[in-house]
Formats: structure tokens, C-alpha cells, sequence
């Protein structure tokens, strides 16, 4: 089958992704031009920082790390055609949990102990997402408004934890004590371990969805809800399904980050790494090896803003004005898309007949 | 006579569709013209040039002798242009003087005048002889009443041209000789009628000429005094067609399916399978007649399992199926070509090999236990779209790049390729061109000689006829007649359609 298939290769899939991010720079170049700034000089200062150097590359994958897993969760949510805005908040359960986790277990070997705050993370992150699963699954109840008011109640829980009963003693800071240092992730090969983590994930899942009857079942699903159900798949168990991988998959983002960078759980240190999951699982066309990329390119970004401000003057702003732009350019075509299947679906019961 | 429309050298294209090629027709006052064709050939394309919907690329349209604009409606309108399209365009919860005066209300001080306005509706229901309540709520109405409905509020606008866009698609057969005796009543006023269709019957019944569209060009213009249901037929498709199905004399055998005190509700939570029962023998085809909407969705999703049942019990094989369980009638040997083929049948943008398994995709040879043969499933693929004669360069292609005809055979090819006890089709052959249809027949019959209890649901009296060895009727959400094909008769089954008494 696949020699068949890649005898009409098609480009489009890349094509749009890749045009969105040069019209999003053309117009932040007109931006920086603005400033009085050369953007050529900006871009290169960008650029050069990211993926210029070995250490630049090592920041930028270690940027990138959250982004893949946290793209990967939008992404598997989105091939059931279910939109899981809530990454932010599954993210923030599961970097919590693994903090926990990560402190209160003492004398454990660095074997047990990370994948044990690892799954602590998944599974508090898919237990957020489970309440949006259920509440769609059973009652019908759109998952954007729940996964959203999520986020809310997530931060607001959180924050009471943090600055209550998992309080550093004896500190004035809002934040819980510090992971043991069997809980410390470590680098292989100078890049953070989780990096590795998250491609191994990437692949497992890009294989699932690519091979299995369970991801099939998703894809189908997401593709035709009337026909899956008619085809004998059942749609509850599908929205479930793939709601909690995502959960899961942003919990162990927020696990990785807390468990190899932050080393602890400090409210709005994960600020943003799940919204912009859904910049990456986009870009990345919510193929679960397509957000790879998309994340690298990403985490470049946020690596090197401050760099940028600093050796070119440009305001930091600028990488989240760019990723605004790429986000609304990317997304510009999907709903193109989108709108118009609606209308021909539209069309095709109440239209003009032949 | 004089000549209301005048059609010159008409072309149209959508990309690389020609859908209109140097088309040249005219209708006179007080003419029936029947635009005949199959799905795809251009029919639509042609009345929406006219009624100024679409821009055509190239040629003239005249309305009393005057070019229009084209692309302007409203001026089209002005000119005495009527149209009656196939899903009406009227507001159900109002009642029919309502809807009569809706967009141009007659108004006395600004407020609408409701006395004067009924007034209108009775004296131009009794000008044109179509009998109305204009009291009467829309929605409480047949539709073949609505029908009427919409068409005086076409004749209201004094029209001199009415063009009717399948007309008869929804209405039973008594309704339809009666809309084709309305149409003979205008026409004898004077009033010129364009009227699409593809029923052969119909046009040979009613039309004064014919004109048969086929790809997009005029295959000509004829009358059926010249002309015979089979020529036209011939060309509409441009060869000859079997219109008769030709079968052997059934062998039933045992009960495959059994349906017993079967009750379900519709999606308004109204009841509209009441208390039905019946038997399918493996070896015959029973068809069910009746007019749209009177259960068959229902009847035919809850057999399947996709809908649920209030009460009573659907039995395959002596095995009762359970309720809300699509994956459980499929296993038990329930196989179900779906009314709705864009919606159930098929996921579109799959490719036409992952359509052809899927309902069998996790199951052996397609599946061993988790993960999937796709080596398989293009085998598969290729053998089906061979044997099925789906027309596609491979069977890799999207789904959503056949035509309506081919898209249904997928459907029709997945279904009854797998081990055969129950058939359930539902409209099998819907939107689907002549020469598919008699695949499609061909391919029913042969599941019938196979073995299977075949049952076949179809808005289609003649596809009923033509195919079913035993035929029972729906009415109001009961079987109330069944027949032996022999003994059928088409008025009694139309009136017991129309939930008449015998």
C-alpha cells in the first residue's frame, strides 16, 4: 500500500505550515522595520541563537520538549475531532502531581522514582481531562467550554495547594519544596532526558494512530462520528479514549518540565507551554510526528526572544506577536476548510437536486 | 403560440465539469416541457441559469422575447419566471394564507391585512382550481398539500413560466397524478411549465415535448407520442436498459429475520414504528413500500441496532439482536446499505479501500488482534473495486472523489461482499445513475439467489416492483398489506401508501 500511495506525493500537508510561517515573518518584519530596526538583522539574531551552536540547539530542544508533548495532546484529541483547549490545565495537574510526587517519596532508587512521578503526572492530567470526557461523551456537553473552565479551576486549585497544604515550610514563596534528586530527570547525551521521552511518544503514537484498530477507531471517528457509529465503533468509548491520552500526554508534559527544569511546582512557571500545544499541534497538522518539528521551531523561538531584545533591540514581544501570527495563519486555511465542508454538507441535504 | 423562454447555445462549466454544453430550448405559453436526465447530467444547472442563479459562461437567455441579465433573480422574477423547488420553501408553523403572502403582504394602515390577505388565498386557490384550507398550519399538512401550497404562492406573483424542480420525489402516486393534473389545468391557462424530472412515467403522462439532457449536452428533443419510455430511457443513458429486472422465481426458505411487536420512536421522541411484526425468508427479497416518512428510517435503523427500540424484539438467525448495538447486529449477519451513504455509509475522506472495511476493520484478515493489515486491505480493495465495478483508477483514491453512483457502489460492494444472511437496504439506489442502478439490482438479486433475506426499502414504487418477490406496505408506522409481487397491483398499493383502505 505504501508504495502506492507515495506515487502521488503531496505537499499540501507542508505547504501551508510552512507558508504560514513566512507570511508571519514577512509581516513582523514589517513590524520590527517600524521599530527602526533592521529585521533581517532580528531574524538572523534569532536564528543563529536557536540553532546556531551546540548549546544553542540544547536550549531549544529543552524548550522544545513540553512544546511535543503538550502539541502531541491537542494533536490526538483533534484526529477524534474533539478540540482540547485544556492542556494548559492537564499540563499544571500533572506538574503538580509529579512535584509532589517527586518530594514526598524519599529513598527511593532514581529508577523507580521518575517514572513514578511520570505516571503521577499522566495520570492527574488525564483525571482533568476525564471530567471533559465524560461530560461530552455522556452528556453531549462541548468539550472547548469545559476544557476551558478547566484551565480556571486547575490554576485556581493549584494555586490554593501550592500556597496551602504543599507549601515549602518555613519560605515565603508560593511554592511547594523541591524534588528529591532521585526525582531529577538527567541529561543523555547533553540534551534533557524527557527530549527523548517525548519523540519516543511522538513515534508510539504516530505509529498507533498509523496501524492499530484503536486508532482506526479515533480517526474515523474524528473523520465521521454518524458513519463510525453505523461501522460498529463506539463513539463514547472513542471521545473517552483519546480525551484521556491527551490528558495523560499533557501530564507527563508538565511532569518532564518539573521533574529536568523547574525542579519543583511554582505557579505560572508553566505559564503557556499548553496553549502553546495548540499552536504546535496545528502547525504540526495534528500529526503526532508533524508536531515535532513544529515544536522545534517553537521552542527556538522562545528560546532566543530574549537574545533577540537583547543583541537587536526588538521588544520580546515580538516571539509571541509572531506566534499569534503563525497560529492565525495556520488556522486561517483549517477553518477555510472547516466552513466549507459545513456548507457542502448543507448544501448536500437541503440544496438544488439534479 | 407565443414563446415565453428562449434558451440559445447555454454553456456552463464548474472547473473542469462542463455541466452545461450549448444547450438551445424553448417552452411556449401554455407548454409542459420535461427536462429529463439523470443525476449529474445538468438539469439543475440549466434552471438555475434560468431563474438567473447561476452566470453562464456563453449564450442567451430570452423570457418573453427580452435577454436577462444574467445572474439577476429578482429581474427574472419580474418577468414571470416561478419556481417550485423540490424542498419547499415554506414556513411550517404559519398557516397557508400566511405563507401565500409572505415577502409581499397586502397591508392596511402598516399592518398586514390577514381578512384581505384570505380572501386572495381563497379566490386564487379557486382561479387555478387547487383546493386549500387557508386556515391550515402548514406542518398539519400532506405534503402534497404543501406542494399545492408553494405553487400557488408561485402562481400568486401572476407567473407566466413555472419551473418545477422534482416535483414528485416526495409525493405518493395519488398525489402525483393529481400534481400532474394541475399541471395539464395550468397549462390550459396559458402558462408555460418547465418541469425536471427523471421518471420516465411521469413525462411520457404529462409532457407535450421532452427534452433529454445527458453530460451536460441535448441528446434531443422528442414527445411521447414519438417516443417510448425505453427509447428515453436509452437516451438518458445512451444504451439500452433493462427496466425490468430479470430474475429467477424465488426459493424461500427459512426465517432469517423475524421482527416482533417492533416499536420506535423517531428523533421528535414520536412514536413511528407502532407494534410492527414481520418475517424475512432467506431466498426472497421483500420490499417495503411506502411514502417517505411514514417509519422506514426508523423501521430499518432499529433493525440495525442504531436506533433505539421502545419495545419488542428483532431476531437474526434465532438470535435476538440487542438494543443500541450496530457492532452486535453486524456480527450476528445483519448487512445494511444505509439511506444516507454521505452520512453513514462512508467516511469520505478515507480512501476507497478503508471504506470497503469499515465495519470489518478490526476483524480477521483485516486485523489480527490489535494491529492492522493494511496489506490486506488494499488486496481487498482491489479485488472489491474489480468485482463491483467501481469506477476509480485505484483503489487508494479518496472516497470523496467518486461520483454518487460509485460512492454507493463502495457501500453496496462492502456490504454484501461479507458472509450473506440479512440484507438491509434502504434507498439502495438513491441519487445514483441509471447504469449503476441496475448494478445495484443485479447485485441484490444475486444476494437473494445466494441465500440472504434481502429487505428493501424504497421510496421508489417501481424499484419495489421490479425487484421484490413479496411486497408489504408502510403506512403511519404499521405494515398494513403484504403482497405476493404477482398479485400487486400499483393502485392499491398507492392507495394503501396513502393510508387508504383498500
Amino acid at each position: 500500500m505504501d508504495a502506492k500511495q507515495s506515487r502521488k506525493l503531496d505537499f499540501s500537508p507542508i505547504l501551508v505550515p510552512l507558508l504560514s510561517i513566512v507570511v508571519a515573518l514577512a509581516f513582523g518584519g514589517i513590524l520590527i522595520f517600524i521599530q527602526g530596526i533592521n529585521p533581517l538583522l532580528a531574524y538572523r539574531v534569532l536564528f543563529t541563537t536557536a540553532f546556531g551552536s551546540f548549546d544553542g540547539i540544547a536550549i531549544t530542544l529543552a524548550k522544545a520538549t513540553p512544546l511535543i508533548l503538550s502539541g502531541l495532546a491537542v494533536a490526538i484529541c483533534l484526529r477524534a475531532g474533539l478540540f482540547n483547549i485544556g492542556a494548559q490545565g492537564q499540563l499544571i495537574s500533572g506538574a503538580l502531581a509529579s512535584a509532589w510526587a517527586g518530594y514526598t517519596f524519599v529513598g527511593l532508587p532514581a529508577l523507580v522514582h521518575i517514572p513514578l512521578a511520570l505516571i503521577f503526572g499522566a495520570f492527574f492530567g488525564a483525571l482533568v481531562a476525564l471530567v471533559a470526557a465524560v461530560l461530552k461523551a455522556y452528556r453531549g456537553v462541548h468539550e472547548v467550554i469545559t476544557t476551558i473552565m478547566l484551565n480556571s479551576i486547575v490554576i485556581a486549585l493549584s494555586d490554593y495547594l501550592t500556597s496551602n497544604p504543599f507549601k515549602e515550610p518555613d519560605q515565603p514563596l508560593t511554592r511547594t519544596p523541591k524534588i528529591q534528586d532521585s526525582a531529577q530527570m538527567p541529561d543523555l547525551l547533553g540534551l534533557p532526558l524527557g527530549f527523548f521521552l517525548a519523540i519516543g511518544l511522538s513515534i508510539i503514537l504516530w505509529w498507533i494512530m498509523r496501524n492499530t484498530t484503536t486508532g482506526f477507531s479515533i480517526e474515523t471517528i474524528g473523520r465521521n462520528k454518524n458513519a463510525g457509529w453505523y461501522a460498529g465503533i463506539s463513539v463514547k468509548k472513542t471521545i473517552m479514549l483519546s480525551m484521556l491520552i491527551g490528558g495523560a500526554v499533557a501530564g507527563v508534559a508538565g511532569a518532564v518540565e518539573t521533574l529536568s527544569i523547574i525542579g519543583r511546582f511554582e505557579p505560572a512557571f508553566n505559564a503557556g507551554l499548553g496553549f502553546d500545544g495548540i499552536t504546535v499541534a496545528l502547525l504540526g497538522r495534528a500529526n503526532p510526528l508533524g508536531v515535532i518539528p513544529a515544536a522545534i521551531l517553537i521552542g527556538g523561538m522562545r528560546a532566543s526572544g530574549s537574545t533577540v531584545q537583547f543583541e537587536a533591540g526588538v521588544a520580546p514581544e515580538l516571539v509571541d506577536l509572531l506566534l499569534a501570527m503563525i497560529l492565525f495563519f495556520v488556522t486561517a486555511p483549517l477553518l477555510a476548510r472547516f466552513f466549507k465542508n459545513r456548507k457542502e454538507n448543507v448544501a448536500m441535504t437541503s440544496g438544488w437536486s439534479n | 403560440m407565443r414563446t415565453l423562454l428562449e434558451v440559445e447555445g447555454v454553456s456552463k462549466g464548474f472547473g473542469s465539469v462542463i455541466a452545461n454544453e450549448n444547450i438551445s430550448l424553448t417552452v411556449k405559453e401554455g407548454e409542459i416541457l420535461a427536462l429529463l436526465g439523470e443525476n449529474g447530467a445538468g438539469k439543475s444547472t440549466l434552471v438555475k441559469a434560468v431563474f438567473g442563479l447561476v452566470k453562464p459562461d456563453a449564450g442567451t437567455i430570452k423570457i418573453n422575447g427580452t435577454v436577462m441579465e444574467s445572474g439577476d433573480t429578482a429581474a427574472a422574477i419580474a418577468s414571470g419566471v416561478g419556481m417550485v423547488h423540490q424542498h419547499f420553501q415554506l414556513v411550517p408553523v404559519m398557516s397557508v394564507t400566511e405563507n401565500l403572502i409572505l415577502g409581499d403582504e397586502p397591508k392596511r394602515f402598516g399592518v398586514v391585512n390577514i381578512k384581505q390577505a384570505r380572501k386572495e388565498a381563497l379566490a386564487l386557490s379557486e382561479k387555478y382550481g387547487l383546493e386549500v384550507d387557508p386556515d391550515a398550519i402548514i406542518e398539519d399538512l400532506p405534503v402534497g398539500m404543501a406542494q399545492r401550497v408553494e405553487i400557488l404562492k408561485a402562481l400568486r406573483r401572476d407567473v407566466k413560466l413555472l419551473i418545477l424542480d422534482e416535483p414528485t420525489a416526495v409525493l405518493t402516486p395519488q398525489e402525483t397524478d393529481e400534481l400532474l393534473e394541475v399541471l395539464r389545468n395550468l397549462a390550459k391557462r396559458g402558462v408555460g411549465i418547465l418541469f425536471i424530472t427523471h421518471k420516465l412515467r411521469e413525462v411520457m403522462a404529462v409532457a407535450d415535448r421532452i427534452a433529454v439532457l445527458r453530460g451536460g449536452k441535448l441528446m434531443g428533443t422528442t414527445t411521447p407520442k414519438e417516443s417510448s419510455e425505453a427509447k428515453l430511457a436509452q437516451m438518458m443513458v445512451g444504451r439500452e436498459v433493462v427496466l425490468r429486472v430479470e430474475k429467477s422465481q424465488a426459493k424461500p426458505k427459512d426465517v432469517l429475520l423475524s421482527i416482533k411487536n417492533l416499536r420506535v420512536s423517531d428523533d421528535r421522541k414520536l412514536e413511528s414504528v407502532k407494534d410492527l411484526s414481520l418475517e424475512v425468508h432467506a431466498g426472497e427479497i421483500l420490499g417495503i413500500a411506502g411514502v417517505e416518512g411514514n417509519g422506514q428510517r426508523e423501521l430499518v435503523e432499529a433493525i440495525c441496532s442504531m436506533r433505539s427500540r421502545l419495545s419488542g424484539e428483532v431476531i437474526v438467525k434465532g438470535q435476538e439482536i440487542p438494543n443500541l448495538n450496530p457492532r452486535a447486529a453486524h456480527l450476528a449477519g445483519v448487512s445494511h446499505i444505509p439511506e444516507d451513504r454521505e452520512k453513514h455509509g462512508l467516511v469520505t475522506s478515507y480512501s476507497i479501500a478503508d471504506n470497503l472495511v469499515l465495519n470489518r476493520f478490526d476483524q480477521a484478515p483485516f486485523a489480527k488482534g490489535w494491529i492492522r493489515n493494511l496489506e490486506e486491505v488494499a488486496n481487498n480493495g482491489e479485488a472489491l473495486v474489480e468485482k463491483f465495478d467501481i469506477r476509480a483508477p485505484d483503489a487508494y483514491l479518496s472516497a470523496s472523489s467518486l461520483s454518487g453512483g460509485n460512492k454507493q457502489k463502495v457501500v453496496v460492494a462492502r456490504e454484501l461482499s461479507q458472509q450473506l444472511d440479512v440484507v438491509v437496504a434502504a434507498q439502495p439506489t438513491r441519487g445514483v445513475d441509471v447504469g449503476s442502478i441496475e448494478f445495484i439490482h443485479n447485485q441484490l438479486i444475486a444476494a437473494r439467489d445466494a441465500g440472504a433475506a434481502v429487505l428493501l426499502v424504497s421510496a421508489e414504487l417501481d424499484e419495489i416492483l421490479s425487484l421484490a418477490d413479496r411486497i408489504a406496505v408502510i403506512s403511519n408506522g404499521k405494515i398494513v398489506a403484504i403482497f405476493n409481487s404477482k398479485e400487486a397491483d400499483r393502485n392499491t398499493i398507492g392507495r394503501l401508501m396513502a393510508g387508504l383502505a383498500s
